[in-house]
């Protein structure tokens, strides 16, 4: 039933787009009548959008982290970006928005706090880039929640079980898809925009400094908008993942088993781990 | 999961099980206290003990005793309108064997001698359980109303308090019965669909002679 097939075959046989066929499987088993789900869905994208605002408008700062944002927007403003405009508008999108939420800012999260830059990143970098209406903002939103929905089902949406790849990765998996519905593709092309993504980060692990959702999370917020940008690029060229997307995401929850639990948000192991990461973690305490 | 709580919740930073779930077992906490908070003594376990300084759990967890929903930016400087509003805390940390990695432990106390004990845990995604109350083991989500009763385990109390919730036209959303023991002290936690917990205390209360005290507790969760 959680399956991201089924939602493409639904889609083929009801006639549905992929953003109401999410929305009637979600009413279905929440109980909840669409209207209000969509009603919430909207005001999730005001938040998202006063959270980009509020991180945009001010200088946020974390214990480690701050600054990144007004880098990015500089050297965007000064220079033809090697990875495009897209993406780097995405990526300080998503660099503030993720250093908001270290200063104690007010986020969606999406799936996460963690990854909470990613989904503002990618969705606001489209709108600024292609002006998109407001009502399909929020059915790309849905077409991420759906996609997020079958992770957490199938695999997890928490680093503690499956590391970084259930956060960050996740939340680029689902922006990839929304990217690729926003561009008007199939719902088959949506699901391998997911799939495609999540194969880019395979194993990726929770590894932050001192525990803080800091090190690495910001910078990983600030990338994984491009990786998910050049995924939805792939699908809509007509790439597919050779593995259906529905066994990836199970290989990713076997992966996120697999990981030592240095790996899974305990702040002890990769970047955490570092000579440097140790030395900030006590300069901190 | 449903689509509102992979896109969600909105909440204050920086994490959703140390930041947004603190909150709310603070505010869950309050609601079993049921009566403005003026002393209560904090205790930290695990994760919650070794990070809450970086994931502004002290705030977020005093923010809640305060009556902050786990978006209210006022989460930040929540110190100085907990002590506004007359509560005063102490935070300390303490090793449990077996505790949740997430866990804290509330101890509260009035100037009538009145004192309650409540133990919760942040299970991920801002969601949160108590799995204690004054000694008690058992589950509470707050999400929904609930009614608490701590009872003698005698028959015919489940059937009595299911009867008056059935007179006053109230649907249970779920049951759980928890006992230290045959004919012991037990404890029963029903939630219900509707929000509205006017008049239950009293009414519950009086539905069996075993049921020596009753919690209602309103029903949260709205984000």
């Amino acid at each position: 039933m959680w399956s991201l097939a089924e939602i493409v075959r639904s889609c083929a046989d009801t006639g549905l787009s992929f953003p109401e066929t999410v929305m009637a499987r979600d009413s279905e088993r929440s109980g909840m009548d669409p209207r209000s789900i969509r009603e919430i869905m909207d005001s999730r994208l005001v938040d998202m959008e006063r959270s980009v605002k509020e991180a945009l408008s001010g200088d946020p700062r974390g214990k480690f982290v701050g600054g990144d944002a007004a880098l990015m927007g500089a050297y965007g403003a000064g220079h033809t970006p090697l990875s495009g405009t897209f993406a780097v508008e995405a990526s300080r999108i998503a660099l503030a928005v993720s250093t908001y939420n270290a200063s104690m800012g007010r986020i969606v999260a999406a799936p996460t706090a963690g990854s909470c830059g990613i989904l503002p990143g990618m969705l606001f970098g489209f709108g600024s880039a292609y002006p998109a209406p407001r009502e399909r903002l929020v059915e790309a939103l849905t077409v991420a929640g759906g996609i997020g929905q079958v992770i957490a089902r199938r695999a997890t949406l928490a680093g503690a079980t499956g590391g970084c790849q259930a956060e960050c990765g996740a939340a680029a998996a689902m922006g990839a898809s929304a990217l690729v519905f926003l561009q008007g593709g199939s719902p088959e092309a949506i699901s391998h925009a997911a799939a495609l993504t999540i194969k880019s980060i395979m194993g990726l692990v929770c590894d932050p400094v001192a525990g803080l959702v800091e090190i690495p999370c910001v910078k990983r917020n600030g990338s994984l908008v491009a990786l998910g940008a050049i995924c939805a690029d792939m699908a809509l060229a007509g790439i597919r993942s050779a593995i259906p997307p529905d066994e990836v995401i199970d290989a990713m929850r076997s992966v996120g088993h697999s990981l030592p639990e240095s790996l899974r948000e305990t702040g002890t192991g990769g970047i955490a781990a570092t000579p440097t990461g140790i030395r900030m973690k006590e300069a901190l305490l | 999961m449903r689509l509102i709580d992979v896109i969600g919740p909105v909440m204050i930073g920086p994490s959703s099980s140390h930041t947004a779930g603190a909150a709310r077992l603070g505010g869950l906490a309050r609601r079993i206290w049921g009566k403005p908070v003026s002393r209560v003594a904090i205790f930290l376990r695990g994760s919650f003990a070794a990070t809450y300084k970086g994931h502004g759990t002290d705030l977020a967890l005093v923010g809640g005793l305060a009556g902050m929903l786990p978006d209210d930016p006022r989460i930040r400087d929540s110190f100085r309108e907990a002590k506004d509003a007359g509560i005063c805390w102490e935070m300390k940390s303490e090793t449990v064997d077996g505790a949740h990695p997430n866990s804290v432990r509330f101890l509260f106390s009035d100037d009538s001698g009145e004192e309650m004990e409540i133990i919760g845990s942040s299970i991920g995604g801002g969601a949160v359980v108590l799995t204690g109350i004054d000694g008690f083991s058992l589950k509470l989500s707050g999400e929904l109303a609930a009614i608490v009763t701590f009872h003698r385990d005698e028959p015919g109390v489940v059937a009595a308090v299911g009867g008056a919730l059935s007179k006053a036209g109230r649907n249970i959303a779920s049951l759980n019965l928890h006992r230290q023991g045959r004919g012991g002290n037990a404890a029963m936690v029903i939630e219900l669909d509707d929000r509205d917990i006017d008049g239950l205390e009293p009414l519950i209360k009086a539905t069996h002679p075993a049921i020596t005290r009753v919690l209602a507790i309103p029903g949260g969760g709205e984000n």
